[in-house]
């Protein structure tokens, strides 16, 4: 699966037996990762953005105190995988949801977790003032270009061009407008500290996305504002593909949503300074 | 200094008044405006965190929230939408936090849906609507025609708010104070039902704070420190569970209708004639129950407090013994229906309601309460017959009343109602056992 390094458990090496070969664990469950099988469909992306969570959830000490609050969509269930307290948001008011968390717990970390659905068409009016706000939250936006719960209808995120069980003959701009680059509009706003996409295509990038979500929880913790990493899922199911397919293709999704760093203040207001 | 400034400082004196505590032998009065008094008693009572937008005519209380709250270090957030301040209050309420959320009927239509959650997740939380007259966007008067949509519950789902109603600026501070302890007390979202008259007006008040106990937040969402993490939610796919969950709710909810019915009533003891009614239409009706009196009618008032449980004993206790009731509203005539379906029919029941922000006057509400008087009979003094639709209890709960507030107050003890006693019955009711009774 991931590529990234696990800490290991000093009790893991047992050193202090020279007789017993020295055994070093290379992959185990996180901690933060509840010991279950998920209901999400085979190949599907939301497994693999639980486990990078729950890995940096270790590794940043952030068990116990974070407070997230999950979306409607799939995820929704995150909360039987991921093991922290969990509030159940209405559809689309997470980001609402989690700013009356973050401003009455100010020593609490609030993960928001979100959908395209979710975060881009109904909740469009919350993410966006919830960052306008610079609310200190970090934001996993995940991203498969369509809603995935109800049967694959189209979402705002949805590519032109891609069929869906409401754009049976592809999503096409006249018809049904264009595909929202949210985080790239999110990210004009001055209080969003970072913004970035990463996606899922292969192992390298998917380390790299647990690059950008360590980032913007650290952000979070060291007091800056607004974090979002919108993640490019797959769902094969809702695209009517193999497992392989569906993740070859998220090559095409890129075209329409660039990979990187979209905006990092933390980082850009030093070097300004120097300019 | 602008008028702006001069309005502040004004309004800031008036705080520092409120805030001062007052010597009970002599207390002090002060003349308060509504919105502002409510907002200054939420936050005496320990309000943690707020969450509003504005819109007329409950704009004074967001204002007044948006100075004091920051300056006592407490949250205060102007959201973006009704949608996004109901929402933070979600947040916010579910890791314990004491909070309110205020505004007016356009306003409480976009809370349906947060409000339904709230009541699935069990989240205690005092939403104020200073209702307006409707529907649509409708005017900034005073109405009352939020009935429907907050007492029958606000959003989908089978659950109901808690809705208190009160009647005066001083009787809105004290019930601000109730509405937090009961929304603690059995985890739900509480409703005050004020109207534009309430939250507009000033009027002389005696400030009387109370602060709530804390309860112990057992269920809280507030980071899994050395526990096992908590879900704040209310999705369950397993249709059994989720039927388990609603009959644990209808429990709380009978428990809530035997314990928190509140109402009050005024010449009830020799009354003929009786004036239903709630809030600034109770205003009206106190004055024409003086009046008639005065024209020797005798005339009653009964007043329900809590709209949401419903005082449907002690109504159709007062039901029995008079000749008719007339319902006053501003509205068309929402409240209406739970006064009939309290009274059975035992007697007639007329309604009089004005709409749109206006207020009935008491010469109108006068002259209907004579014609009503005019076309019934007088109930008969003795020798009701087995079967006899009137249930005549002298002495029973509405009796003695005069301008007494009968809250909280269970059944009369040795006088059951018949639907009370069956509500105690389902408050027993083993989940499991009900859960089986389904299913037969």
């Amino acid at each position: 699966m991931t590529l990234t390094e696990q800490p290991i458990a000093a009790s893991a090496q047992p050193e202090a037996n020279p007789a017993a070969a020295p055994l070093r664990i290379l992959y185990q469950r996180p901690d933060a990762l509840m010991e279950k099988s998920t209901h999400y469909c085979p190949g599907c992306g939301h497994g693999i953005i639980h486990r990078l969570i729950a890995e940096l959830f270790d590794e940043l000490g952030l068990n116990e105190k974070t407070i997230s609050v999950a979306p409607v969509g799939c995820s929704v269930f995150a909360y039987d995988y991921i093991r922290t307290d969990w509030i159940e948001s209405p559809h689309g008011r997470a980001p609402a949801v989690a700013t009356g968390v973050r401003r009455t717990n100010p020593d609490k970390f609030v993960l928001v977790y979100q959908g395209d659905g979710d975060l881009a068409a109904i909740g469009t009016a919350e993410i966006i003032h919830a960052a306008a706000r610079g609310e200190r939250l970090t934001v996993v936006f995940v991203n498969n270009g369509i809603y995935g719960m109800t049967g694959g209808q189209m979402a705002p995120t949805t590519l032109l061009g891609q069929k869906s069980t409401s754009s049976p003959l592809g999503r096409e701009s006249g018809e049904h407008g264009f595909p929202i680059p949210i985080t790239e509009m999110l990210a004009i706003l001055p209080g969003v500290t970072y913004a970035a996409r990463g996606t899922l295509i292969e192992p390298s990038a998917i380390g790299k996305v647990k690059t950008m979500l360590k980032r913007a929880m650290q952000v979070q913790m060291t007091g800056g504002g607004f974090s979002i990493v919108e993640i490019l899922s797959n769902c094969p199911v809702g695209w009517n593909m193999t497992a392989p397919e569906s993740m070859a293709h998220l090559a095409q999704v890129a075209e329409t949503y660039p990979i990187g760093v979209i905006v990092d203040r933390q980082k850009a207001a030093p070097a300004a300074r120097e300019g | 200094m602008t008028a702006l400034n001069g309005t502040l400082e004004r309004s800031r004196t008036v705080a520092e008044i409120s805030t001062t505590p007052t010597n009970p032998a002599a207390p002090e009065r002060v003349l308060w405006k509504g919105n502002e008094a409510m907002a200054e008693a939420a936050i005496q009572a320990g309000c943690d965190a707020y969450f509003g937008y504005p819109i007329t005519p409950q704009a004074e209380l967001l204002e007044w929230m948006a100075r004091r709250m920051p300056e006592l270090g407490r949250v205060f957030i102007q959201a973006e939408s009704e949608l996004g301040a109901i929402n933070m209050a979600l947040g916010a309420a579910a890791t314990g936090k004491r909070v309110l959320v205020t505004s007016s009927s356009p306003g409480i239509s976009l809370m349906a849906e947060a409000m339904s959650y709230m009541a699935g997740q069990q989240n205690p939380m005092v939403l104020i609507d200073v209702m307006r007259g409707g529907p649509g966007l409708g005017s900034i008067g005073p109405s009352q025609s939020d009935y429907f949509q907050l007492v029958k519950g606000h959003g989908h789902g089978d659950y109901k708010v808690p809705c208190l109603a009160p009647a005066s600026i001083s009787e809105a501070m004290a019930l601000v104070a109730d509405a937090f302890e009961i929304a603690e007390r059995y985890r739900t979202p509480v409703a005050i039902l004020a109207d534009g008259t309430l939250g507009q007006a000033m009027e002389p008040v005696v400030p009387a704070y109370r602060t709530p106990p804390r309860p112990t937040n057992d269920w809280v969402a507030d980071g899994a420190k050395g526990r096992a993490p908590r879900v704040v939610k209310s999705l369950d796919l397993q249709p059994e569970h989720l039927e388990r969950h609603n009959l644990e709710l209808q429990a709380k909810y009978r428990e809530i209708e035997a314990r928190e019915v509140r109402w009050a009533g005024e010449h009830l003891d020799d009354a003929e004639i009786v004036i239903v009614a709630y809030g600034t239409a109770a205003r009206v009706a106190r004055t024409v129950v003086e009046r008639a009196r005065e024209g020797g009618l005798r005339a009653g008032l009964f007043r329900p407090i809590s709209l949401w449980p419903f005082p449907t004993a002690a109504l159709r206790e007062v039901a029995g013994r008079v000749r008719a009731i007339l319902v006053v509203e501003l509205s068309a005539g929402q409240m209406v229906e739970d006064v009939r379906l309290a009274v059975e029919g035992v007697t007639p029941v007329a309604f009089h309601g004005r709409m749109g922000g206006m207020v009935p006057s008491p010469g109108d509400v006068l002259a209907q309460l004579r014609e009503l008087w005019a076309i019934t009979e007088p109930v008969p003094a003795t020798g009701h017959g087995p079967g006899h639709p009137r249930r005549h209890r002298p002495g029973a709960a509405a009796s003695g009343a005069r301008s007494a507030i009968g809250a909280p107050t269970a059944a009369p003890s040795g006088r059951t109602p018949r639907s009370t006693a069956i509500l105690d019955e389902l408050v027993e009711v083993d989940i499991a056992d009900a859960l089986t009774e389904v299913w037969r």
